[in-house]
């Protein structure tokens, strides 16, 4: 079998060749240190001077709120660590949703821990969490509502305006981890009164271990690194150069061949689709419109979704599943349990990401491979013969 | 992350289906904890004449079950419930720790057919087979 197909663009994606290119001198003779007085330090100062203007740009933002990370997780991290230490003389009152990525859902258990007060809204059955409920959850000990931009596993776009002027008018900072929408969907973060923003250079074909915080000017977010003066003085520690460019290169192009890539993917989203739902007992996770381009999320019931996945694999396609075998854990992915389904319907579940490289024949190829597979394993399973049977 | 022969008892899984005339069926496992093993057997001079499975769950289930019916096929009884988890792990060169339960489930799966069988022939299998599957409760306990 040599056909690959890459459907885990939400995953990782393969780097773009612009912000290979790019990235490539800094990796020979641009070695420089960026602290360094000297030519080749000079230079690669001006580098990430440039790649900063270009991530600020990218976003609506300016350029000296823009602060480098080694990933969208540090980025999280340090947005929630940070506000907690700085306003807990405030407050200690935090609001998020149930389905935020588990470097927003995790690091509040641990906040939890350590005495903050996390209240957890719940989502409609599109994975959709609404403007009130977030207006009514607000306390005057409210120090920060954190909410993601759009979901990983089921693609749905959360009302990012409407919490970004309840958040405003109520004086509350607003954080987004916007890792899987930056670089796919517009984002202004002036228009969308976002006070901090979370992104990650490879889920928009930059290099991995690179990422951003976006921190409004006013905001005060204390140093999470200490150490040497980079990123004044706030995430210490010699820049990653190369990858920093990389994913400027990345998002530059990204923004730039947005509205073309957004309607192609798309196209090919809604083709996909389609053509899983003519399967029998398959249903759609997440909002069936307002949704990111690349993801498209099944419950294909009566079969265990790791099963799936390696079957697929044989096939050369890539994709994966929150059923509790792909994760891990005992239990199936937490946002699908919140969106309503069953532990059965979880276990179930398989994601198909595509991006601007997936071809229609791609799409053709997932559709064709996939129905025998289904067919193959429910002809095996004993859940399947008594649906069948009732 | 899995041997090769857990994948090619995933791919290629052995007797899978229900059998004709299956005296012996068990069934182990839940939806909710996302794996079900269903076991069918003929068994004849108490001798496992046939077997097949049909399995919900991961490919670890899966293989398990494919080995554990062949490691039984052809066996006495008492044979078979000498089946341990430990035994079907190491036919399948090993499982990854997390994966480890699916063998225990295929053991359990094996033993409640045979307790059917027993309660079949008018035997209570309680004091031969002891508590044959899912005591506990709630999903994999590791």
């Amino acid at each position: 079998m040599s056909r690959f197909v890459y459907a885990d663009n939400a995953a990782t994606t393969k780097m773009s060749p612009v912000a290979r290119k790019a990235m490539l001198p800094w990796l020979e003779d641009g070695y420089g240190n960026p602290s360094a007085v000297y030519r080749i330090g000079r230079d690669a100062r001006r580098a990430l001077d440039g790649a900063r203007d270009q991530v600020a740009r990218a976003i609506g933002a300016k350029t000296e709120e823009i602060f480098f990370t080694g990933s969208g997780t540090e980025s999280n991290n340090w947005v929630l660590r940070g506000i907690c230490e700085r306003l807990q003389g405030k407050g200690k009152h935090i609001i998020t949703t149930m389905i935020e990525h588990h470097a927003i859902s995790r690091t509040l258990e641990d906040l939890e821990k350590q005495g903050f007060e996390v209240t957890v809204l719940p989502v409609d059955k599109y994975g959709m969490v609404s403007p009130h409920v977030v207006r009514a959850a607000i306390r005057p000990d409210t120090i920060l509502i954190t909410i993601m931009f759009a979901n990983n596993e089921i693609g749905t776009i959360q009302p990012i305006a409407a919490i970004g002027d309840i958040a405003r008018e109520r004086g509350v900072l607003f954080h987004t981890d916007a890792v899987q929408a930056v670089g796919h969907v517009p984002i202004d973060v002036e228009l969308l009164k976002i006070d901090l923003l979370s992104l990650s250079a490879h889920k928009f074909r930059g290099p991995r271990g690179v990422g951003a915080l976006y921190v409004k000017k006013g905001v005060k977010l204390p140093a999470f690194i200490t150490g040497g003066g980079q990123e004044k003085g706030h995430r210490a520690g010699t820049e990653n150069v190369a990858g920093i460019v990389g994913m400027a290169m990345a998002l530059e192009d990204a923004v730039q061949s947005m509205e073309q890539n957004l309607l192609y993917v798309t196209e090919l989203r809604d083709k996909l689709i389609a053509g899983m739902l003519q399967l029998p007992a398959v249903s759609l996770t997440g909002h069936p419109e307002i949704r990111l381009p690349g993801i498209a999320s099944f419950a294909i019931a009566c079969i265990e979704g790791e099963a799936l996945i390696l079957m697929l694999d044989a096939a050369g396609i890539a994709a994966s599943s929150g059923s509790a075998c792909s994760s891990g854990s005992l239990d199936p992915s937490h946002v699908l349990l919140s969106i309503g389904l069953t532990h059965e319907s979880a276990h179930g579940s398989v994601r198909l990401s595509l991006g601007e490289e997936t071809t229609e024949a791609d799409v053709d190829y997932i559709l064709e491979q996939i129905p025998p597979i289904v067919e193959k394993l429910r002809a095996m399973s004993p859940l399947w013969e008594e649906r069948v049977d009732a | 992350m899995y041997s090769e022969k857990v994948m090619d008892h995933f791919a290629n899984p052995r007797n899978v289906g229900e059998v004709p005339n299956a005296n012996a069926i068990g069934e182990v496992g839940n939806a909710k904890c996302g794996d079900i093993m269903k076991v069918y057997m003929r068994i004849e001079d108490n001798i496992i004449q046939e077997v097949g499975f049909k399995t919900f769950g991961c490919g670890a289930a899966i293989a398990t079950s494919s080995i554990s019916t062949e490691m039984v096929k052809g066996k006495t009884i008492e044979e078979a419930l000498q089946l341990s988890n430990r035994a079907v792990t190491e036919a399948l060169d090993g499982l990854p720790q997390d994966k480890i339960h699916c063998s225990v489930l295929a053991e359990s799966a094996i033993r409640s057919a045979i307790g059917d069988y027993y309660k079949r022939q008018g035997i209570d299998p309680e004091p031969i087979l002891g508590c044959a599957k899912d005591c506990g409760g709630g999903c994999h306990h590791h």
